[in-house]
């Protein structure tokens, strides 16, 4: 079954109000590195109708990913670019949705995340975290940065947060729990960090949207 | 006296970013440092002196995404 355009916008007004749904369409969001904080972010947004959604990795779909991405099966030896776009394109095919199957480095950042105003860093190792934060701050006035640090192991729900650390960083998790001290990464804790992301990104969408 | 990390700690004398760092302990490859409100970019650290009324926050990243 096919709806068009019109009958998805209607049904996400219905749900969002017209007033919200307009700021949601304008949101302009990069999500950076599509594992298990990403790959959620990115079906949470792409469900309530973020318009225009920017998905970077540079990395295939491998069995070990399923036990918390946003993947299936069929999707394992896929890019995560090419899988994740297909999956969010089942939900609502209307999406502006742009891919790079890029490595993200410092000396990129300027380039590939020019048109985005809030940017997800959603990347697994510390090093890339701490680049692209300090890449996005240093390197741009206005852009705002997502990040997420501490979301390894089970339990402890309520210890996950978000943070703001200046008007254009926030950061969600525990911060202390590194999945390297022998704490696996699983799709329910992973997940509540990722809603935090994703909640937070709502939020500067709707509000910063009041403002213009 | 200067504020990291919402503790009050005193200095005994001037110190550069990039040495408080390093004798703090943290792996200057894994954290974002903010200064009185804003970023610290990494190719100032060396440069950069903390002053008395100062207030950092240091992030230090750790693994899985």
């Amino acid at each position: 079954m096919r709806f068009s355009k019109e009958e998805i916008q209607e049904a996400l007004c219905l749900r969002h109000t017209h007033e919200i749904q307009e700021r949601l369409d304008r949101g302009r969001v990069a999500v950076a590195g599509l594992g298990g904080l990403g790959s959620f972010v990115a079906v949470a947004l792409a469900r309530i109708g973020v318009g225009h959604l920017h998905l970077i990795d540079h990395d295939q779909v491998d069995l070990t990913n399923l036990n918390r991405q946003q993947y299936c099966m069929g999707h394992v030896g896929m890019y995560k670019t090419d899988a994740l776009r297909e999956q969010l394109l089942e939900i609502n095919p209307y999406l502006d949705i742009r891919t790079d199957c890029v490595r993200v480095c410092e000396e990129n950042i300027r380039e590939l995340f020019a048109e985005d105003d809030i940017i997800c860093e959603a990347f697994d190792v510390p090093e890339s975290k701490a680049m692209l934060v300090n890449g996005v701050l240093g390197q741009f006035e206005e852009k705002k940065i997502v990040s997420a640090s501490g979301m390894a192991g089970y339990g402890n729900s309520n210890e996950i947060r978000t943070r703001k650390i200046t008007d254009r960083f926030y950061l969600c998790g525990d911060e202390v729990s590194d999945s390297r001290n022998g704490l696996g990464l699983m799709a329910p804790r992973v997940g509540i960090c990722a809603g935090h992301e994703a909640n937070l990104i709502v939020q500067l969408l709707i509000d910063d949207g009041a403002e213009r | 006296m200067i504020r990291v990390n919402g503790e009050d700690r005193q200095l005994e004398k001037e110190i550069i970013l990039q040495d408080f760092l390093e004798r703090e302990g943290y792996q200057t490859g894994r954290i974002a440092v903010e200064k009185n409100g804003g970023i610290v970019p990494k190719s100032r650290y060396a440069e950069t002196l903390l002053h008395s009324g100062d207030v950092l926050e240091i992030v230090s990243f750790v693994g899985g995404g």
